[in-house]
């Protein structure tokens, strides 16, 4: 057994109201520099559409990802030496084009506009090329409401498999949000796929970053990644992505896109999972299985071996305490209501998310669908207003069973809950139904709907146990880190001098 | 010539050159690596041949000059006449450097017109950016333009014998290095001048990313890096 943790995600799109506070406060915080405009660390996509950038889950056009290959895991974009040849031009690499181009406003336009009968606009201007635009073409929210024409969202690989005609009437339409950010995948491939070996995953809490100091822009990782979350720094020429805010994760603080979250359907928490694991999970035969093969890399916190051998590993208490009380661990493994986004591109994501339910009651009420039998509230789970085949090719392979399974314990919960609050009764009847408990339940709907600050985010700090060992620091001097004095006239400052310097000097992932 | 200006041109100045060269790249590497990267601008491209032929073509040849140069001028005379007869060794550096030159000058023109014609590319190249493509364009064509002269080389490849016993001499501190390049022709010497100033400009440009030509990540074993941060 080899032991790490890592902190993940979980998005409850259930409640996900499509806002954008949670990329626009990321990108206040992380993009708002030259070169990187154009980049979301954190974007909201309506679906279906094409999304941003535009087609990403097209693995057949960007090569990302991985295939299996005799049993074996392969980059889709070929082997170590075939992705070395690509290395003066990537075929695979996206143009700004396939993001947007990033524009501002010239405001001047408005205050220096003579006195006429229509309102003065303020011309787009690409702040690439600081020119006047013609006409703003694209964006990262540019589909957001279902915006633009059906013929062109419908290009979305989800519908594989899906009639989608059908969803072109207006009556048909279905929309859910799907916020996206870096998976910090188990088996990255951007990781894989940096010939410079300047991309890392984090040992302690699974972080994927780019070593800024290392990396040599030869952008590999922009393509490789299926999420198309590695993004291409114009201005620097080197790769950026979302570093799950870890100087907040070190504090214990909730990445900024969760903490600001209106609709509070983040939740962050400890997984404990099994290194060795991790090749076999990613190499099962058939892609519906990869779900539960990367359940199978999570160990379970609350097993004594599993602790023993986390401490062992030199994983702190505080964070096996933390795995125990993950919110995360809950939704994923114990509930089973959170899935994976696209685990057929087998890298293994840790950000996942429980699907939505989309009811229609009003039909129901009316008698034009059957309800569930449950309690006459909802509809079937297959009669649910986004196809179960749309969310199965988002959330599970293609496995409806897993989708419709999943829809299943949330409606029960709503129902149950329904029923307790307005009529006072605890219907375990319908409990029984869907393999649930009281406890289990009652516990869900303060997790989901309630969803308190202290449930969604156990954010165990960084190993201050392991870093600062004071000891050493008993005769220094307050806050001298100059280390002027040396250790061996004043004797045993140790700690300061050696170690305990802040080492890290970029944001970004440099040492 | 005289020898004075000879041992300054030809002597000193690609000792210092070569001096810049190393020292420039250590110590840029070690203090400032955030500016280390390759400056690619794929991203500003629009999908299609030009570019994929204008990059591949520039590189590919480059890479054929550069190592042919390598192997053709330090290997000494006396490791390769056995095999090969000195003419017949110019006329093959003549046929390949003359192909891969030609190629290396299509993929130059092609990525210097798209630096002055993408407006995206125009508002983000800079000084250094366009002066490295007009560098390597007049070493380029000075490069082919040795090939004519080299034509008229005599039946034991005089001018070739020299040129690398000077760059031999050069590497091994002789004391009588200016003597081997001082008779050959100008073009030659400015060949070998401009080679040298890219040398010079080395550490101070984009071109430090031919340090980090990625060899290593063939051997790399396994597919992921973990690192512990504390």
């Amino acid at each position: 057994m080899n032991i790490k943790a890592q902190i993940g995600m979980v998005l409850n799109l259930d409640k996900c109201i499509g806002c954008h506070t949670c990329s626009v406060s990321c990108k206040n915080v992380w993009t708002s520099r030259e070169g990187v405009e154009y980049a979301w660390f954190n974007n909201v996509e309506t679906k279906p559409g094409i999304g941003y950038p535009n087609n990403w889950e097209d693995q057949e056009h960007y090569k990302g990802g991985w295939v299996l290959k005799n049993g074996k895991l392969k980059l889709k974009a070929g082997n170590k030496v075939r992705l070395l040849s690509n290395i003066f031009v990537n075929q695979n690499m996206l143009s700004i084009d396939d993001y947007y181009e990033p524009f501002t406003f010239d405001y001047t336009d408005l205050t220096k506009a003579p006195r006429s009968n229509i309102q003065p606009i303020a011309k787009p201007r690409s702040i690439i090329t600081k020119k006047p635009m013609d006409k703003i073409t694209s964006s990262a929210n540019w589909e957001d409401m279902l915006g633009g024409e059906f013929a062109k969202r419908s290009k979305d690989k989800n519908f594989d498999g899906v009639q989608k005609e059908v969803y072109k009437e207006f009556e048909n339409t279905f929309m859910s949000y799907l916020p996206r950010l870096c998976e910090h995948c188990l088996n990255p491939a951007c990781v894989a796929s940096c010939p410079s070996g300047a991309m890392y995953k984090r040992e302690e809490d699974g972080v994927v970053l780019v070593d800024q100091e290392k990396c040599r822009g030869w952008r590999m990782c922009v393509s490789s990644c299926p999420y198309k979350k590695v993004y291409f720094n114009w201005r620097s020429g080197k790769s950026e992505k979302c570093i799950m805010c870890y100087p907040r994760l070190e504090a214990g603080q909730p990445t900024v896109c969760s903490e600001t979250c209106v609709g509070r359907i983040r939740y962050l928490g400890v997984i404990l999972y099994d290194a060795d694991k991790i090749a076999s999970a990613g190499s099962v035969d058939n892609e519906q299985d990869l779900y539960k093969s990367q359940l199978d890399v999570f160990l379970d916190p609350h097993d004594e071996e599993v602790q023993a051998q986390a401490l062992k590993a030199g994983i702190s208490q505080t964070w096996i305490d933390a795995a125990m009380a993950s919110p995360v661990y809950k939704m994923a493994v114990e509930w089973k209501i959170a899935l994976p986004l696209h685990p057929e591109y087998r890298t293994l994501p840790m950000v996942w998310y429980i699907p939505p339910l989309s009811p229609l009651q009003k039909s129901v009420e009316k008698g034009e669908l059957p309800n569930d039998g449950l309690n006459g509230l909802l509809p079937k789970i297959e009669d649910m207003q986004i196809p179960l085949k749309y969310l199965a090719n988002l959330l599970s392979a293609g496995d409806t069973e897993v989708i419709a399974g999943v829809l299943g314990k949330i409606a029960t919960m709503r129902q149950y809950m329904r029923e307790k609050t307005i009529f006072g009764r605890r219907n375990k009847e319908i409990l029984d139904k869907a393999g649930l408990t009281t406890v289990e339940v009652e516990e869900m709907y303060r997790y989901l709907a309630l969803a308190h600050y202290d449930d969604r985010f156990v954010i165990p700090t960084k190993y201050v146990d392991a870093v600062n060992d004071a000891f050493g620091e008993r005769t220094d001097n307050g806050l001298d880190f100059n280390c002027s004095i040396s250790d061996e006239t004043f004797g045993g400052s140790g700690g300061m001098c050696g170690g305990a310097t802040p080492k890290r000097k970029n944001l970004f992932g440099g040492n | 010539m005289n020898i004075y200006l000879n041992n300054i041109l030809f002597v000193y100045y690609p000792y210092v050159a070569v001096a810049v060269f190393l020292l420039g790249s250590f110590l840029r590497l070690k203090h400032l690596p955030y500016g280390w990267r390759a400056g690619s601008t794929q991203i500003m491209e629009k999908k299609g041949l030009k570019f994929f032929i204008g990059s591949n073509f520039f590189h590919i040849g480059i890479i054929v000059i550069l190592a042919g140069h390598f192997v053709g001028l330090l290997t000494p005379h006396a490791f390769y006449s056995p095999f090969i007869m000195a003419r017949a060794k110019e006329v093959m550096a003549m046929t390949v450097g003359g192909i891969a030159g030609i190629i290396c000058l299509i993929g130059l023109l092609i990525l210097i017109q798209r630096r002055m014609l993408n407006p995206r590319l125009i508002a983000n190249t800079s000084f250094g950016d366009m002066a490295i493509l007009f560098l390597l364009l007049v070493q380029l064509l000075l490069g082919l333009a040795t090939i004519p002269v080299s034509m008229h080389d005599d039946a034991s490849a005089t001018s070739m014998v020299s040129l690398s016993n000077w760059l031999q001499h050069l590497v091994i501190f002789s004391s009588d290095t200016g003597s081997y390049i001082i008779n050959e022709n100008w073009i030659y010497k400015a060949h070998v001048l401009v080679g040298f100033t890219i040398f010079l400009v080395f550490p101070f440009s984009r071109l430090v990313h031919i340090w980090s030509v990625p060899v290593g990540y063939v051997t790399r074993k396994g597919h992921q890096i973990m690192r512990k941060n504390i």
